[in-house]
């Protein structure tokens, strides 16, 4: 079996399980945030249970509207605040979390070989960490909480096998971008998307989380990375015990749907153009594009080593006149990393603001939207249209030296260009 | 729920994503009635109007892909939405949609051989999708028992609801 296999096995009591066989999974942990929280809590209570099924497998972040930008939205916070506190929930309240999906395993709720379920699409980050993680819906939330259970299909993996080295200036990010670019928005549909080979063994926890998060730009029900000494390293001091990382590998006769191969040995960095995430392009190859916003952060690219290679492209310059440049360190715990290092410095007196963290600008609620007609390069995972607030506003995805590049230059340029 | 549908159909291409079903901007709104207000509004401002009196919503490949806002088939739901028939889906999408008792069904070719407008009728049960305005007949998906059962207790809620009474 594969990893993802392996783990639903192990989740539903079977020796072993194929794709397409539907399976009751008990699952260990959930995941709720102040948008989708208080709809899964209004379902929670419609159940007619009295009690979660286990309050040490339930995380509430507040992380979409904070600090509330609205009494609609104090009144969600409020909702989830006196939830975790009836039920007896880890809840994460404004200033002591952050991005969700940055808090989670930072804090220690994600451990290798698990189950996780969360009411947002980019739960399946925490397949980084070698678990099986996916986005749920607020009433499915509601149902889990109450039984502890899901079904699932297993789904069919297909393995994205990269190689090579990156070039300078070249990230997990333009990777991520290019596969989604060759398979597109429906490529990995209902599928596992596991990624492996040289490249991925020698990438950061960072960029790994960053290819696991825009699985679900692809459509797939998960991304996954067998966990290896790295991801020990990043969670050795965070989780009470560490599992058996071997039983967490695939079999080498493990079966695959198909395999893609990406050597990344050429890649140049990549943008996706509006409004679809797989309309990826090399940055050389889209002509004059000035921007009005440009913004560094979300659970995609807000983490430590975003901020050190933005910091390093900005230290000294100055942001162009006429762009507003938007840094949001992904959690607290990046936040007080980068202003340890000197970092939230070097973007504020370049003339960047830095907020606190937060999802901000990414999905359009709340600190930073567009103008019609007005354009924002972004380290985020979504460039639909309307994502960013206008749906006449334009939105670039790429990486964070791209996007602090191109607040230097006014226009998206790649930074090879920078440098130059 | 009634396991067979009869209604004017909108139909929409591929990739719908959940963000222009129900912008993020909207999230802070509880009432469902509300919600349904703002149905697919970034791409047809007059969607709500053409829906009001219930449609069966048309889609290509990968219909509510991004965001798992559960609040966007409750919009579309509101909005007088009876049934989304689309080539393929997300897959929150198509389980959120199942958990509020929204019907889905997967077929092949739906949005390419209907227009907007058609009259299409949908039996749950069989998947058997007829189109009575040009008289093709199309074979949709049909759902494990376990799912249907959901869908015709009203949702995952009520289902769930029901097995927690019945319970010793």
């Amino acid at each position: 079996m594969n990893i993802t296999e392996k783990i639903l096995a192990k989740a539903s009591g079977k020796k072993i399980v194929h794709p397409g066989e539907i399976i009751d999974a008990n699952v260990d942990m959930v995941m709720t945030h102040d948008l989708t929280g208080p709809l899964a809590v209004e379902a929670f209570k419609k159940i007619g249970s009295q009690k979660v099924w286990d309050n040490k497998k339930i995380v509430v972040i507040l992380d979409h509207q904070v600090p509330a930008e609205s009494v609609k939205a104090a009144e969600l916070h409020k909702t989830m605040r006196d939830f975790a506190k009836d039920q007896k929930l880890t809840i994460y309240d404004v200033g002591r979390g952050g991005v969700c999906h940055q808090v989670m395993p930072e804090k220690g709720h994600v451990t290798p070989g698990t189950v996780i379920v969360g009411s947002d699409s980019h739960t399946c980050t925490y397949g980084a960490f070698g678990s099986f993680a996916t986005g749920i819906g607020s009433t499915e939330a509601a149902a889990v909480m109450a039984t502890g259970k899901i079904w699932f299909k297993v789904p069919p993996t297909i393995k994205l096998d990269i190689k090579g080295k990156f070039k300078n200036h070249v990230y997990p990010k333009d990777l991520i971008l290019n596969i989604i670019g060759n398979l597109g928005v429906d490529g990995a549909i209902y599928r596992a998307a596991e990624f492996t080979g040289p490249t991925i063994k020698a990438m950061s926890i960072a960029g790994r989380m960053t290819l696991c998060n825009m699985a679900v730009e692809m459509g797939a029900k998960n991304g996954i990375i067998a966990p290896d000494q790295t991801t020990t390293d990043f969670l050795v001091n965070r989780i009470k015990k560490m599992p058996n990382i071997d039983k967490l590998q695939s079999d080498p006769d493990a079966e695959y749907e198909r395999t893609v191969e990406f050597d990344v040995s050429k890649l140049e960095p990549q943008i996706a153009c509006p409004s679809s995430v797989d309309n990826v392009k090399p940055i050389s190859e889209i002509g004059n594009i000035p921007i009005n916003q440009a913004f560094i952060g979300s659970c995609t690219n807000g983490r430590l080593e975003d901020l050190q290679i933005a910091a390093q492209i900005i230290k000294g310059k100055k942001i162009k006149d006429n762009v507003r440049a938007l840094i949001i360190p992904a959690s607290q715990e990046v936040w007080s990393q980068a202003n340890n290092e000197g970092l939230l410095k070097i973007f504020t007196d370049a003339g960047a603001i830095v907020c606190g963290s937060a999802c901000g600008p990414c999905l359009g609620g709340h600190i930073g939207l567009l103008a019609a007609g007005e354009t924002c390069v972004a380290s985020s995972n979504r460039n639909f249209i309307g994502r960013m607030g206008s749906t006449q506003a334009n939105v670039y995805l790429a990486s964070p030296a791209t996007v602090a590049a191109s607040a230097i230059a006014g226009r998206i340029i790649s930074p090879l260009e920078a440098k130059a | 729920m009634e396991s067979k549908i009869k209604a004017k159909t909108i139909v929409f291409g591929n990739n719908i994503d959940t963000d222009v079903i129900l912008p993020g901007k909207y999230l802070v709104i509880v009432d469902p009635y509300e919600l349904g207000k703002h149905a697919l509004e970034s791409l047809d401002t007059d969607f709500v109007n053409k829906a009001k009196n219930g449609i069966v919503l048309i889609g290509g490949k990968n219909f509510g892909c991004g965001s798992s806002r559960e609040q966007a088939p409750l919009a579309l739901k509101y909005a007088g939405v009876k049934c989304v028939i689309a080539e393929s889906f997300a897959r929150i999408f198509y389980r959120n949609s199942i958990n509020i008792g929204l019907p889905v069904i997967e077929c092949k070719d739906i949005s390419t051989t209907t227009k907007s407008g058609d009259t299409i009728s949908v039996d749950l049960t069989t998947g058997k999708i007829q189109n009575q305005t040009n008289k093709q007949t199309l074979q949709g998906t049909t759902l494990p028992p376990f799912i249907m059962e959901i869908l015709s207790d009203g949702g995952l809620i009520e289902n769930l609801h029901k097995k927690m009474m019945n319970k010793p």
